[in-house]
């Protein structure tokens, strides 16, 4: 696999603030990774250095071949930003705004003005871009960072303001892009969107990366419980199901349903004594750790191991 | 190429914000109110009509074209870092003296447009109103024009200057305002003080020349009012045209250092800018 991004031991200062500190990660194409943290955790930092607005206190950044702090700038013709807060010069129309940022990337502008479409930004195209709303913003937003079918595309929360409907066509929109080779990474902090769509995740907690993997794999390190739900025909309020082994933790939800927690070599286990001849399960839900569990576990880790 | 892309976007913003209409009418308006009025004087039959105009517009422009100049270029940088814009289109691939020569472009051709226009148009009145305007006299308008545009594109580059420097767009406003104050009334005033308390005992006309060249709008005073002798006998100043030492190139050149080296620093400011 090809690196499109190189990280390598970047820490970003302002005055006695640490951005970033001691950074490392290489992105490859075709990989979509979502970057979480809380704010100020160092995402948006990240991103403008992978872009050169700001320079490394120490360590290197590779972009698409480039040096970004050295003012390289060929690798950017492939490369997509969309920016936390985008805004756009309001006196013009968003085909203006669009052509104008088409010819800075060298490409045709009949080919960005289907975008517009793409983002449900057809009918709109002709008003000036201060009449807009903040959702509309937005899809022009992602509109230019979509010009020129880049190879590595750098969204900073995307999906604020955009509508559930947008959402969807935006996701289906960055997994194509994933699949054809584009490197995608975005921030974000609306998890539970991210949770089926990402192929990799990074935390960041206070400039550190604290972890970064597929979601399977920080959940084989986290170690978090599997919730099992169990529907169970006759049993008596708070009593417990007598195949449970004793040291299960285990509770009652709402009157007839067990929720346990199973460490991850007890799962299958718990499920083979549920399903076994005899006992009464009439509904069972399997719920391995969320993206929000997982990313609360690595940031109280992180606190307690400085 | 990259910088012509950014230059046609800002005279594109330019026309939609009305930029281009206001300063043209202002300047316009001036101009041929300080043609009809300023002229009562001498009576429109004088031969010498324009040239009284280039006395009274070269005198009106030192105050003017800087103010504009400066009102579109301060916010150039730190404006568009503060509205969100520069973050998108620095992610682009451009590089930030590219960013800086386009907007530079844009707003001069903008600035030269109305001058051209604005002043033109004075004098195309008075030719249209049967005025007899010798050669001379026109060469020494054309040139006042292009001088006029020279000063311009000095207080574009002093506004991206202090625009690349600070920090918000309010500091920006009133370093330029103060700068504004300094080198068009301050300076003049301050330098007048001294020479008539020095009553020509210490202060040499070298010395005199030396800071009438480190501000712009005395070089482009000087070069206006005293490079062309039928000019000069208006405006009062032949007794400072002999004076001086200082010929139209010398003055040509001055104003030229005075646009390329703010605008070099401004680059160079910007370049190292963090945003």
């Amino acid at each position: 696999m090809t690196q499109t991004v190189r990280i390598s031991d970047v820490t970003k200062d302002y005055g006695r603030v640490k951005a970033v500190r001691n950074a490392s990660f290489e992105l490859a194409q075709g990989e979509l990774v979502a970057l979480i943290g809380h704010n100020g955790a160092g995402k948006t930092t990240l991103m403008k250095l992978m872009l050169g607005l700001i320079r490394p206190t120490s360590g290197w950044v590779e972009v698409l071949g480039d040096n970004p702090a050295a003012g390289e700038f060929a690798g950017r013709r492939q490369l997509g930003y969309l920016p936390e807060n985008v805004s756009f010069d309001t006196a013009l129309t968003g085909r203006e705004t669009l052509a104008f940022y088409a010819r800075l990337k060298r490409e045709t502008v009949a080919g960005a003005l289907k975008l517009l479409d793409a983002v449900g930004l057809g009918d709109a195209s002709s008003r000036r871009v201060g009449t807009y709303s903040k959702g509309m913003r937005q899809r022009l937003g992602l509109a230019q960072a979509l010009i020129g079918h880049p190879r590595v595309l750098l969204l900073d929360e995307p999906t604020t303001g955009l509508d559930p409907e947008l959402r969807q066509t935006f996701y289906e929109i960055i997994q194509r892009l994933a699949s054809e080779g584009t490197t995608v990474l975005l921030s974000s902090h609306a998890l539970t969107e991210l949770e089926e769509r990402a192929g990799r995740v990074i935390i960041m907690n206070r400039g550190v990366k604290v972890a970064d993997g597929s979601i399977e794999r920080l959940r084989d390190i986290a170690r978090l419980p599997t919730k099992i739900r169990l529907k169970i025909a006759g049993l008596a309020p708070a009593a417990l199901p007598s195949w449970l082994p004793g040291d299960a933790a285990c509770r009652r939800l709402n009157g007839h349903i067990v929720e346990i927690d199973a460490a991850p070599e007890q799962k299958i286990g718990l499920l083979h004594a549920a399903t076994a001849a005899g006992t009464s399960v009439e509904d069972l839900d399997v719920i391995p750790p969320t993206l929000d569990e997982l990313y609360a576990h690595f940031l109280r880790h992180a606190e307690r191991t400085p | 190429m990259n910088a012509l892309i950014i230059a046609r976007k800002e005279i594109h913003q330019a026309i939609r914000n009305r930029w281009v209409l206001a300063s043209t009418l202002l300047l316009a308006g001036l101009a041929l109110s300080l043609t009809f009025l300023g002229s009562a004087p001498t009576g429109t039959v004088g031969v010498r009509a324009l040239d009284v105009v280039i006395v009274s517009l070269s005198s009106l422009t030192i105050f003017l074209i800087p103010l504009i100049a400066l009102l579109i270029s301060h916010d150039a940088i730190v404006g568009d870092m503060e509205r969100g814009t520069m973050l998108l289109l620095l992610s682009y691939p451009v590089a930030r003296w590219q960013v800086l020569l386009g907007k530079f472009i844009g707003h001069l051709s903008v600035l030269a447009f109305a001058t051209c226009l604005g002043y033109g148009i004075a004098a195309a009145a008075l030719i249209a109103t049967g005025s007899r305007i010798g050669a001379d006299s026109l060469a020494a308008f054309a040139a006042m024009i292009g001088s006029s545009v020279l000063l311009g594109a000095v207080f574009v580059a002093i506004g991206y200057l202090v625009s690349a420097l600070v920090r918000d767009r309010g500091t920006a406003a009133g370093v330029c305002i103060g700068l504004w104050l300094l080198l068009v009334l301050i300076y003049d005033m301050a330098l007048l003080g001294v020479l008539a308390v020095d009553q020509g005992r210490s202060i040499s006309a070298t010395a005199v020349d030396a800071m009438l060249l480190l501000n712009p709008t005395d070089v482009y005073r000087l070069f206006n009012l005293t490079g062309f002798a039928n000019v000069s006998s208006f405006a009062g100043m032949a007794g400072l045209a002999q004076s001086t030492t200082l010929s139209a190139q010398v003055l040509l050149i001055a104003l030229l250092m005075w646009t390329l080296v703010p605008l070099g620093l401004a680059a160079a400011a910007f370049s190292r800018r963090e945003l």
